[in-house]
This record gives structure tokens, C-alpha cells and sequence, in this order.
């Protein structure tokens, strides 16, 4: 139920004082109502949960996380398991 | 880059920010991070169904350490409505006139003799919407019936289910009405950790009702219960660093908020969307199906939105809910069993022929568990 998926906001428009537009989910294009994200604007990743967009995507903290696993991963990868687990 | 499996989302191709959250070579990583921390069992509940059959699907929980358990909460609101609303339900859809809206998963519930399935069957006119905003455009369609939309759901789901009842009332709609079963994830959170019974260490918060809310409720909750919460995603990758962040807490001896969802979720949460539930709800108790009554855990409509309360403008008689004697869903949504507890499990209970509504939803854990492997 709660399942939201991201998507690219591509087109933003009126709809009778409702902001609304059409988002891009990897090719498959939706309208949704982009009435509780106000700042939005075109070329913004959002995460749409039944046909609203819930809230904006930050890329510099997707970035961050991305950024902090793979240094995880890298370790495991130089060193292996059993020395990783004396550092 | 190889994944976890096939990035399939509904039919919906890969794209940014789904894919590179399934990396295999990454959740390997933390893994591996997970099992060099852990020193002593735990038990670690997801709050949110969706993030159980992400578990279930990838098979998150063969890869953890023995000592991770993890138990699934009650975050499926098709599971947690109760029997005696969707008895009404079903019986205000049978009435003539009315042309019943739900999303996909609620018509497969079964009532205590029938389901929306046998109304439709018996002429009754029971429709699937994707959006409240697709009901409210039946409405304005339909001007001479009664439009209903079962507006079930946690914190994600009550945005656009309020905007559908502001929308109505600017568009002066007088045949749509709404029937609410809202629950919020707080109350049960409470209800769960203050249990005798209680085995959960700690919490991953479900990151889309975080999305809504932010994280600001929850510091009293991990205060009061010494008991670590992590906000975290619906990924493979968001999962597993879910359970590295709450098991780090758990061996440190530390019990704090914390956000590995920080690309969604923010602690003040989506404010405009606050602001709208505030106007067209109130906090009211709800009774939760296989749980009971939990204080202040759900929302209704204000008294200045009655006009658009399904439960005001159709009378149903009384209900008398019947449950089944062999579902234990009540004992899995508070992390106490788990599906193969059951003795009905994949025998007597299947999606097909569902006794209770763990087994009916897709985000239930009975049927996560059916789906995804007998482990």
C-alpha cells in the first residue's frame, strides 16, 4: 500500500487551481497531482505514491549514502572478510 | 552493475534511484558489515508490509547473521482494517445506487459471508481506482449515484485520500463520500513495544510514511522503550543498511532516531501535506482487526466534513463480524508468530481461498511468505 516509486517530473501544469504534471517512471509517462510539493520544478526526481507525488528526491544525499556503501564494499573487497572484522 | 534480480517494479522498467539500490556487490558489502558488528541476537521488526516482501522477495533474511531476527509489523492497512468495516463496506456497496471505489487489494478481502467480488457478481457496481482523484472524477461522471471510495490507509496514503474530499467539496460535489479506515504507525508502536509479550529490540520505521510525517514523533517513542528506530527504504540496499544502522545501536547500547532514508525522508517531513490531513482529519482510537482497540491510533473525517462521511450518509443496520477461529494474523502483526506458525499456513489459508486478510494483501506477510519461499 505504501509502495511509491520514483519517477522524473517532465511537464507541470494548472488542472482547475490543482498543480499537477506528468512524470517519466523509466519510459512509462503518468499525470499525478503535484499539490504537496509546491518548489517543484521540471526535471525533478519525485516518488509517486497512488497517483501523488509524496516529496522531492535530494541527489546530493542519494549521492552521500551511494557514496558511504560503496566505501563498505570496497573494504570487504581489499581485504576480506576475516581481516575487516579486526579493524 | 549486477542486481540483486531483475529491476521490475509493476511492469515499470529500471530507473534512477531503483536500480543502483539493488546492487549486489553493495548489499554483499553491508552484509558483510552486519556480521562483523553483531555479537549477540537481536530481534528487529519492519514496521511497513512493503518492506516485508522486499525481505521475502530477495531473500534479505537467508543473507542476514543468525542473530538477526527479523519479525514483521502490522504496516499493511488492508490486514489491520477491521472485520466490521469492511462488513459495512461490502454493505453499503450492495445497495442500489451506488457505485463502490477501493483500491485492487481491499476487494479481495473476505467479510464474514461474502466479498466485493460476490457484489459485483450479484450486479452491483464495485470498481478499482489507482488515485482518490480517479473516484472523485466517477463522481463528477456519475452525478445521479452515490460515489463511495474506501479511503483505507497509514500516514503515505492519508495526503491524497484527504485531497480527494478537499477536491469534492471545491468541485461541490454532493455524491461522493468516503469510507474511512485510516491508521497511524505512532500508536501501534506504543501498543506493540508496551506489550508483555514484547520481543522486538528495535524499530525500521517505513520510510514512505516518514516521507509524509518526517521523524519528529518518534524520539519519545525510542526514549520512553530504550528501543533504537531507523528510518528506512524499500530497496534492497535502503533495507540492509536499515538493519546494519539498528544493529550498530543495538551493540553500542544506544537507542536513537536515526535516517538511512535521508534521500526521501526529512524530520520535519512534507509539510503542505500535514497541513491538508490536519484540515480533513482529527485523531480519533481505532480498532485495529487482530490487534483490538489501540487509543488514538487512527484519523476520521472532521465533523465539517461529515457531508462526505460514508458512514453518516448510509445506514447499514448492525454488523456483527465474524472472524475465522484459525487465523493467527493477529499474532504476526505483532511480531509474536510468524506465518509457518500457522496450521492453516499454505493449506487451508492460500491467496485463493484467504482466511484472513495477511494472506489476501500483497503486502501481508502470510502471503510475502507463500510467494517467496517456505524459509
Amino acid at each position: 500500500m505504501c509502495l511509491a516509486v520514483p519517477g522524473k517530473i517532465i511537464e507541470i501544469y494548472d488542472a482547475g487551481g490543482m498543480k499537477m504534471g506528468k512524470v517519466d517512471f523509466g519510459g512509462a509517462v503518468r499525470e499525478v497531482c503535484l499539490a504537496y510539493v509546491p518548489e517543484a520544478v521540471t526535471g525533478d526526481y519525485t516518488v509517486i505514491h497512488v497517483g501523488f507525488a509524496l516529496h522531492l528526491i535530494g541527489e546530493t544525499e542519494a549521492q552521500e549514502t551511494l557514496a558511504m556503501l560503496r566505501e563498505m564494499a570496497a573494504l570487504e573487497d581489499e581485504i576480506g572478510p576475516e581481516k575487516a572484522a579486526s579493524q | 552493475m549486477s542486481e540483486v534480480r531483475p529491476s521490475q517494479l509493476g511492469g515499470i522498467t529500471a530507473t534512477k534511484y531503483i536500480s543502483e539500490y539493488r546492487d549486489a556487490g553493495l548489499v554483499k558489502g553491508v552484509i558483510a558489515e552486519i556480521r562483523r558488528t553483531v555479537t549477540r541476537p537481536w530481534v528487529i521488526m519492519e514496521i511497513c508490509g512493503g518492506q516485508t516482501h522486499a525481505i521475502k522477495r530477495y531473500g534479505i533474511d537467508q543473507l542476514l547473521p543468525p542473530e538477526v531476527e527479523l519479525v514483521h509489523g502490522p504496516g499493511c492497512p488492508v490486514c489491520v482494517t477491521s472485520l466490521e468495516l469492511i462488513d459495512k463496506a461490502l454493505a453499503i456497496a450492495a445497495q442500489p445506487g451506488v457505485i463502490f471505489t477501493s483500491y485492487g487489494d481491499m476487494l479481495r478481502v473476505p467479510g464474514s459471508s461474502r466479498d466485493m467480488f460476490s457484489i459485483r457478481a450479484a450486479g452491483g457496481d464495485v470498481r478499482v481506482v489507482y488515485s482518490p482523484l480517479d473516484a472523485v472524477k466517477i463522481a463528477q461522471q456519475n452525478p445521479d449515484q452515490q460515489v463511495v471510495f474506501f479511503a483505507i490507509g497509514f500516514e503515505t496514503t492519508a495526503p491524497p485520500n484527504a485531497m480527494s474530499v478537499v477536491q469534492a467539496q471545491a468541485l461541490g460535489l454532493s455524491n461522493y463520500s468516503t469510507l474511512v479506515s485510516h491508521v497511524r504507525v505512532p500508536p501501534a508502536m506504543h501498543a506493540i513495544l508496551s506489550s508483555p509479550e514484547n520481543r522486538v529490540n528495535g524499530f525500521l520505521a517505513a520510510g514512505h510514511v516518514c516521507a509524509v510525517m518526517g521523524y519528529w514523533e518518534y524520539p519519545p517513542i525510542a526514549e520512553k522503550y530504550h528501543t533504537p528506530i531507523v528510518v528506512t527504504g524499500f530497496e534492497p540496499l535502503d533495507i540492509v543498511q536499515g538493519i546494519l544502522t539498528a544493529v550498530r545501536q543495538l551493540e553500542d547500547g544506544r537507542c536513537e532516531v536515526e535516517n538511512a532514508y535521508p534521500r526521501i525522508v526529512t524530520f520535519e517531513g512534507n509539510r503542505p501535506a500535514q497541513d491538508v490531513i490536519d484540515r480533513v482529519f482529527v485523531e480519533c482510537d481505532r480498532k485495529w482487526r487482530g490487534i483490538g482497540m489501540i487509543p488514538a491510533s487512527g484519523w476520521r473525517l472532521r465533523p465539517e466534513y461529515a457531508g462526505f462521511d460514508a458512514e453518516e450518509r448510509f445506514s447499514v443496520g448492525e454488523i456483527q463480524p465474524e472472524e475465522s477461529p484459525t487465523c493467527i494474523a493477529g499474532m504476526i502483526l505483532r511480531g509474536m508468530k510468524k506465518p509457518h506458525d500457522c496450521p492453516a499456513f499454505g493449506t487451508l489459508c492460500t491467496p485463493d481461498h484467504p482466511h484472513g486478510a495477511t494472506m489476501v494483501s500483497s503486502e501481508g506477510a502470510c502471503s510475502a511468505y507463500y510467494h517467496y519461499g517456505k524459509a
